[in-house]
Order: structure tokens, then C-alpha cells, then sequence
């Protein structure tokens, strides 16, 4: 006999990402500017109290929606950092990664044939979200001229005023682009205006280089109907520990947390205690590996400069998304790797509206970022 | 950070960035790089630039020890004083006033055991303010300027990831 594969599984399509890894894993010596996540390590504070935690046999489940003193933690963080308020006990569901939690909001409140408006280019995981819940995606392509940051004019192109959820992410990945309060008002009007309920992923939310991170849900009308993911991976350099975090109105979580405690019980333990730690001690060395990317950011962007390769002033995340230097970002990238050995990703990889674009992560120590971009150059002249 | 903070920051990382490279990643140009390193070297910011080596890998002996200074003060001298004088030797790497049991912590260097030991009994012993010195002659080092030593973590992420 054979395997059946679901009809849900079998639409989902095959990931963009992959093709480039799997070329990238032939080579040896490579420099790749492909990865998406940081090249440090988790802070040592944190990494010992995981460490204590496992020597004091901490093995067992938590709570389902996380130990209280964690998302006590993350209730006092986020109010203090992006002036969010939500209750530990029934607003916070601590999850396994911000994926966790992004799948959990789409299964528990999508419904088959709900239409899912999917700001693109994106994370690899909306598209494939939206389809497992039977909700169907419709594109919302944001604009280099716009710097990729999302407009009531894109939304309202794309037909999203029919859509019941608004998916997006800023600071973006693949982008590096960001949105301030002020640019973020028109969404909210608009999804308010259409009575859409937001999925907002803020899990680059303390890697913004210009200006401060300001959560859509912070803005009038915004609480009830948004869902907000973040977590430890990305600031904390911890994605190996698999541990986020969504915040919601009660009802939602609730829902949410039907799923998880069925599907996942509880988010890992050992990364609990990493987490409350990472917040209780670990602020300074957020601070700093944020001021390495952003030289990094200023480096990357005068080299391209310096190239004369077009690439907007992305603020956020690790990322920038120049303009490919040929048509077709896909044969680029390739020919790059095969050439040169320097690997990025084309933006095709990451939905509609990357076309002729690459992301460029700079998750990478200076030394390769600058051979990196010696080899760029050389390949492109 | 204040242009000049940042510039500061940069050659403490690598004191071997390349002024333009400082530059690209202060966003700044590489003229006001090289003016602010000439003002903090004249403001006597930036005292020198050395290389940090890992002596195990080096085939010639080299010997370092940390020496506790236990001093006593006249109305004649000052710590200072006392300090400014065994600073000179070439072979005193470091020389700190601390507090705590003893008064200065002081680090020699020098080509074999014999040589940093004749140093500090004929030498630094016989100032006549110094009372006591205690020597821990450094065995294994594992950071040094803020460089670990070990092999280095090697970068195991995928090489590719969404």
C-alpha cells in the first residue's frame, strides 16, 4: 500500500528555502548570508539557568499555558517595552517558538474558507498556516517603493477588506523593514474599518535600528481583535530552545490554549527557565548584540551603496533586501553560490512582491560579512 | 552612542579595523574615523594598540606571573611615587593600585621563570617602600583581554534557514 497523503498537506507548496540549502550543504567553504537567525549564542546567564535548572531535575511539564513566573515576566516586559498590557494569567500563552503560537491562532480561529490576507514577501510559515486550517490565503504584496512597509493602499488594491484575518510582521523578515506608530495608524483604520482580526509577528520587535517598536495593538481599537507573537529567539538568540510566546484577549488564548494542551502540553521546561532568566538579567547583552547587527546593517548597506546596488535603508531585524543585480533573483543567487560561494536568498522564497530582490542576512561576524562583500562585488563588476 | 563612543568601541572589538571599515559601520566617513582616532589618541584616550597572543601556541617560552605589592608610605612619598618607579621596568606588563589585602597588583613577563624571579627579588623587592611581594606565576590562561582562548565555537547552524 501507499501512503494518502491529506489534501491539505499535498497544497501546501514546496519551500523556496529548501532548493538553496540543499545546493549550499554540497559546497564546502561556503560564506552563507542565507541564515536566519543569529549567529551568537544564547547570553550565559540564561544557558546556566537552563543548565541549574536540568541539575535540579526541572524535567517535569509546567502549567500548560507556561510556568506563572515566566509569563509574570513577560506580562511586566512587554508592558515596559512596548507599553502592552496583558494579563499574565489568561492573556499569555507561553508556546514552543512564536511558530507554535502562529499556528495555534490559525487553528483556533480560522475557519475552511475564512480568507486569510497574507502581507507577503513573508515568513515561510503564514502560507502554509492559513492552508492547514482550510482558510484561503489571499496576497497582500507590499512595494519596494513603499520600502516594503504596509499601506491602506496595498490593502485596499489587494481586495483585503473581504479578508476576516490580517497577517503581518514587523520589523519584517525577509525586509528588514519596520513601520512606526505613525505608519501603522492607516492598518488599523483599515482593519478596523473591515472588522479583521490581526495576527501581528513581533518577533524581531527589539532589533529596530531608527526608531522604537510600536505594537499595532497598542494603537485605539486594536487590543480585542490582534493576536500578538514574540519570543526569545531572535533578541535572546535562543531559537535552538524553542520558546515564544502569543498575546490575545482572553477568548482567544483559551482557544488557543484548547489546542496546545492537547498538542503540546506545555512549552519546553528548560527553556522556561532560560527565558525567565534571559529577562531578569540579560538586558545588557540584548543591547549589544543589537549594537553589533546594526553596524553590521550600516556596513552591508554602505558596501552596497558603494556598489552601486539599490537596497532601501532596511531598520529592523537582520536583514536587507537588495534589489537583485540581475532579473532573475533565483539564477543570481544560484550563480553567486556556484561562482563565488557566497549564498543568499532569492526573495521569490518568501511569497509575492520579492520578486528581483534578495535577502541578505547579516547574522554573521564582520570578518565573513566582508569577504562576503568583496566576492558580491567582484561577482557583479 | 556619540560618534566618537562608537569609534572607541570598534577598536577595543579590533583594533586592526581598517578606517574604513569603521566607517561603513559607524555610518560615517573614513576622514571623520581618522580625526576622531587622532583626537582620543591626543586626548590620551587611546594609549596603544596591541596584539593578543596565546602564548601556548607560540614555541618560545614566555612566563607571566601576577605579583601582590605590599607597600609602606612616608610623608615623602606617595603611592604614586612608588608606583611611577617600578612602572618603568619594560618587563612590568600591568600595574594596578587596588584595594583589598595588598596595595598594587602587578603583572611581569619575561623569557623564562629564573628571569622574572631575578627581576622581582632584585629589582622590585629591594624599593625601599615595598614590604612584601607575593608571586603566582600564571599557569594556563583561558581569556585575556576579553578573548577566550579556547577552540572557538564553530558555526553549526544550517547554512540555509527561512
Amino acid at each position: 500500500m501507499t501512503f494518502d497523503i491529506a489534501d491539505r498537506v499535498e497544497r501546501v507548496p514546496p519551500s523556496g528555502i529548501r532548493r538553496f540549502f540543499e545546493l549550499a550543504e554540497e559546497m564546502d567553504d561556503i560564506i552563507s548570508l542565507g541564515v536566519g537567525e543569529p549567529d551568537f549564542s544564547a547570553p550565559w546567564a540564561a544557558r546556566e539557568a537552563a543548565i541549574a535548572s536540568l541539575e535540579q531535575g526541572k524535567t517535569s511539564y509546567t502549567a500548560n499555558r507556561g510556568r506563572s513566573d515566566l509569563r509574570e515576566a513577560i506580562s511586566a516586559h512587554v508592558a515596559d517595552r512596548y507599553g502592552l498590557e496583558y494579563e499574565a494569567d489568561d492573556e499569555i500563552l507561553v508556546t514552543a517558538g512564536a511558530s507554535e503560537g502562529i499556528d495555534l491562532a490559525y487553528r483556533a480561529l480560522v475557519d475552511p474558507g475564512d480568507t486569510v490576507a497574507v502581507v507577503q514577501p513573508c515568513y515561510v510559515s503564514y502560507v502554509p498556516g492559513s492552508i492547514f486550517s482550510g482558510g484561503n490565503v489571499l496576497d497582500v504584496p507590499t512595494k519596494a517603493e513603499d520600502e516594503f512597509k504596509l499601506t491602506y493602499e496595498a490593502l485596499q488594491a489587494s481586495g483585503a477588506e473581504d479578508a476576516d484575518v490580517l497577517v503581518l510582521c514587523y520589523p519584517n523578515n525577509p525586509t528588514g523593514a519596520t513601520m512606526t506608530g505613525e505608519e501603522l495608524k492607516p492598518v488599523a483604520e483599515f482593519a478596523r474599518e473591515h472588522d479583521l482580526v490581526v495576527f501581528s509577528d513581533e518577533i524581531y520587535a527589539d532589533l529596530t535600528y531608527e526608531h522604537e517598536h510600536t505594537s499595532i495593538a497598542t494603537l485605539p481599537g486594536m487590543r480585542e481583535r490582534t493576536v500578538v507573537f514574540n519570543g526569545f529567539s531572535k533578541a535572546y538568540a535562543m531559537t535552538g530552545l524553542r520558546l515564544g510566546y502569543a498575546m490575545a484577549p482572553p477568548e482567544a488564548t483559551t482557544a488557543m490554549n484548547r489546542i496546545h494542551q492537547y498538542t503540546m502540553l506545555s512549552a519546553p521546561t528548560t527553556a522556561q527557565y532560560a527565558a525567565i532568566e534571559a529577562l531578569r538579567t540579560c538586558d545588557d547583552e540584548v543591547a549589544s548584540m543589537k549594537a553589533e547587527y546594526n553596524r553590521r546593517r550600516n556596513f552591508v548597506l554602505s558596501r552596497f551603496e558603494e556598489m552601486g546596488v539599490d537596497c532601501f535603508p532596511a531598520a529592523g531585524a537582520f536583514y536587507a533586501f537588495p534589489e537583485s543585480p540581475w532579473d532573475d533573483a533565483g539564477e543570481f543567487a544560484e550563480a553567486l553560490l556556484q561562482e563565488e560561494g557566497v549564498a543568499v536568498v532569492p526573495g521569490t522564497a518568501f511569497g509575492t512582491g520579492g520578486e528581483g530582490h534578495l535577502r541578505v542576512s547579516y547574522a554573521t561576524g564582520l570578518g565573513d560579512l566582508k569577504e562576503a562583500m568583496a566576492r558580491i562585488e567582484k561577482f557583479i563588476s | 552612542m556619540s560618534t566618537r563612543d562608537e569609534v572607541l568601541e570598534l577598536l577595543r572589538e579590533n583594533a586592526r579595523y581598517t578606517v574604513e571599515d569603521i566607517a561603513r559601520q559607524v555610518g560615517t566617513d573614513a576622514e571623520t574615523v581618522e580625526e576622531t582616532i587622532a583626537d582620543l589618541e591626543a586626548d590620551g584616550v587611546l594609549r596603544g594598540y596591541r596584539a593578543v597572543v596565546d602564548w601556548d601556541q607560540v614555541d618560545r617560552e614566555r612566563v607571566r606571573a601576577a605579583v601582590e605589592l605590599n607597600v609602606t608610605l612616608d610623608r615623602e612619598t606617595s603611592y604614586n611615587d612608588v608606583a611611577e618607579r617600578i612602572a618603568k621596568f619594560p618587563m612590568v606588563e600591568s600595574l594596578h593600585l587596588v584595594s583589598g589585602d595588598y596595595d598594587f597588583m602587578m603583572e611581569v613577563e619575561g623569557e623564562s621563570m629564573s628571569k622574572v624571579s631575578h627581576f622581582i627579588s632584585e629589582k622590585v623587592a629591594p624599593v625601599p617602600e615595598i614590604t612584601q611581594t607575593v608571586t603566582h606565576y600564571v599557569m594556563e590562561s583561558y581569556k585575556e583581554n576579553g578573548i577566550e582562548f579556547g577552540d572557538g565555537d564553530d558555526d553549526d547552524r544550517l547554512s540555509v534557514s527561512p
